[in-house]
């Protein structure tokens, strides 16, 4: 018998708990049909978690089924989903011929990481498109572009130190607008691999408590910036740090979500609880960076030579 | 002696020729060995500046295995002789380079646009005496004392601690900063 996963009209990584929790629900070895037929929208989270689903069960035989919508289904062969899809999912429905066709929401297809050299990769890519869009369309200040660099290279990084498996990174801008009423830019990076919890506890530091589980796990590396190699290199963990103060900086809001916790860092225009555990269980990470446009209004005025003359003032 | 080193031309003669970035780890720690061994061959320069112009983007992680380890390296007691400044710094450079610092407690010497600039983990003592010595140096213990009206004691522990954190260096009987070409003819 074929258990059947109804995907929602709109997959974000709200509604793709549901998702999480049927997949729980379903014995390991089963045939699973990923039922995408009623998809409108999907955010980048909802792809990148999508291909996943496969990753994390190895024995099972997992079909997809494409959305109906010829438009979705079009825009999702344009960020790359169908592609990788046909490579962890038997598919079925009707594959459009692919257009060479621009898509300017997309600023990253959806992307496979499994190596150092697939970050060089990425973030080489997204440089000029990456200016384009946060300057140009979301009105953030030239500034914004090397920091979204590091923070994507860090995310993918992630994945290529921690997660002992491939996973998938993809960047589109789309309108946030039950939330917030603007447009954002949003990083996914998911992966089905070790996850937090078990990463901190392959370090020789590592002692066990009543406390331990996902959810403090979340917080050490994101919060505290704890990482498996810390012990014996004080200069590990540094990324996650560095995506929160991108995140602090730029207004936005991240969430990682590991095992059976999800953890968010956000600014005063999202009320997400700062953690949720007992979520459905999941392997590996799946994290998420949003980012909003900026309004004309909020553009301060800056006086010239304000950044140099702060340069080299640091102090402790 | 000095040595100047280019940064982009290090990540593409030991990395890979297509690559414009300083990012991920096992790219910063080919880089660093690619520097260390320049180093090592021409046999401990006084001061090597390296240059980030021609860098597009950094990392956390690449700035952690480049600039952290080998200024590490250079607090070390076995580690290289001399001195380790860096220049071409943009500012987009600059918030991976000073989380690096303040992580291991470092600080580090950069010249911009002919000015030497002071990045890391330093009080606002420290910063002071540095700050004279880069406005007057060469200069000596007793002058540093005199312009900040301080105890020429106090001045000269400080002074003492700046050169072993390797943030300014003896020249003509005083102290200057490393890089700096004023006051030599």
């Amino acid at each position: 018998m074929t258990a059947v996963i109804s995907l929602p009209a709109s997959l974000d990584e709200h509604t793709f708990e549901q998702v999480f929790a049927d997949l729980a629900a379903i014995p390991a070895g089963s045939k699973v049909l990923v039922d995408g037929r009623k998809v409108r929208w999907a955010s980048p989270f909802g792809l990148t978690a999508l291909l996943c689903l496969p990753q994390s069960r190895p024995d099972d035989t997992m079909t997809f089924a494409l959305p109906e919508l010829h438009d979705t289904l079009s825009y999702w062969q344009r960020a790359g989903f169908v592609h990788h899809a046909a490579s962890v999912y038997e598919l079925l429905g009707e594959v459009p011929r692919q257009r060479a066709e621009h898509e300017r929401n997309v600023l990253l297809e959806v992307t496979p990481i499994t190596e150092s050299d697939d970050v060089h990769a990425v973030v080489g890519r997204i440089q000029q498109k990456a200016a384009d869009i946060l300057h140009g369309q979301l009105h953030l200040d030239a500034a914004v572009t090397g920091a979204f660099g590091m923070t994507l290279s860090e995310a993918c990084q992630n994945i290529v130190e921690h997660a002992g498996t491939g996973g998938w990174v993809a960047v589109q801008t789309y309108n946030y607008a039950k939330t917030l009423g603007r447009r954002v830019v949003q990083i996914a990076v998911c992966d089905a691999g070790v996850g937090f919890r078990r990463s901190l506890e392959s370090t020789p530091a590592h002692r066990r408590s009543d406390r331990w589980g996902d959810a403090t796990a979340l917080e050490d590396a994101v919060v505290r910036a704890h990482s498996r190699f810390r012990h014996g290199d004080a200069g590990r963990g540094q990324g996650l740090a560095g995506i929160r103060r991108f995140i602090g900086r730029w207004n936005g809001k991240m969430s990682v979500r590991s095992g059976t916790a999800r953890i968010v860092i956000a600014q005063g225009w999202d009320d997400d609880a700062p953690m949720t555990e007992g979520l459905a269980a999941f392997p590996g990470a799946q994290m998420q960076i949003l980012i909003p446009e900026r309004l004309e209004s909020e553009v301060p005025a800056r006086p010239r030579g304000a950044a140099a003359s702060a340069r080299g003032r640091g102090t402790r | 002696m000095m040595m100047h080193i280019d940064l982009g031309t290090v990540l593409r003669g030991s990395v890979c020729d297509l690559y414009s970035n300083l990012v991920t780890r096992p790219t910063g720690a080919a880089v660093r060995s690619a520097i260390e061994r320049q180093v090592q061959e021409i046999g401990a320069p006084i001061v090597t500046t390296i240059d980030f112009s021609q860098v597009q983007l950094l990392d956390f992680s690449c700035a952690d295995e480049i600039v952290a380890k080998l200024l590490l390296r250079y607090s070390d007691v076995d580690g290289p002789r001399g001195y380790l400044t860096v220049r071409g710094l943009s500012d987009s450079h600059l918030d991976p380079i000073e989380s690096v610092l303040e992580r291991h407690g470092l600080a580090l010497v950069s010249w911009h646009q002919g000015e030497a600039e002071l990045f890391g983990h330093v009080d606002d003592d420290e910063r002071t005496h540095w700050e004279v010595v880069r406005d007057h140096g060469p200069v000596t213990t007793a002058t540093v004392a005199s312009i900040l009206s301080m105890d020429e004691d106090r001045t000269g522990a400080q002074l003492t601690r700046l050169a072993g954190r390797r943030l300014i260096m003896p020249r003509d009987g005083g102290y200057t900063v490393p890089g700096s070409v004023r006051g030599t003819t």
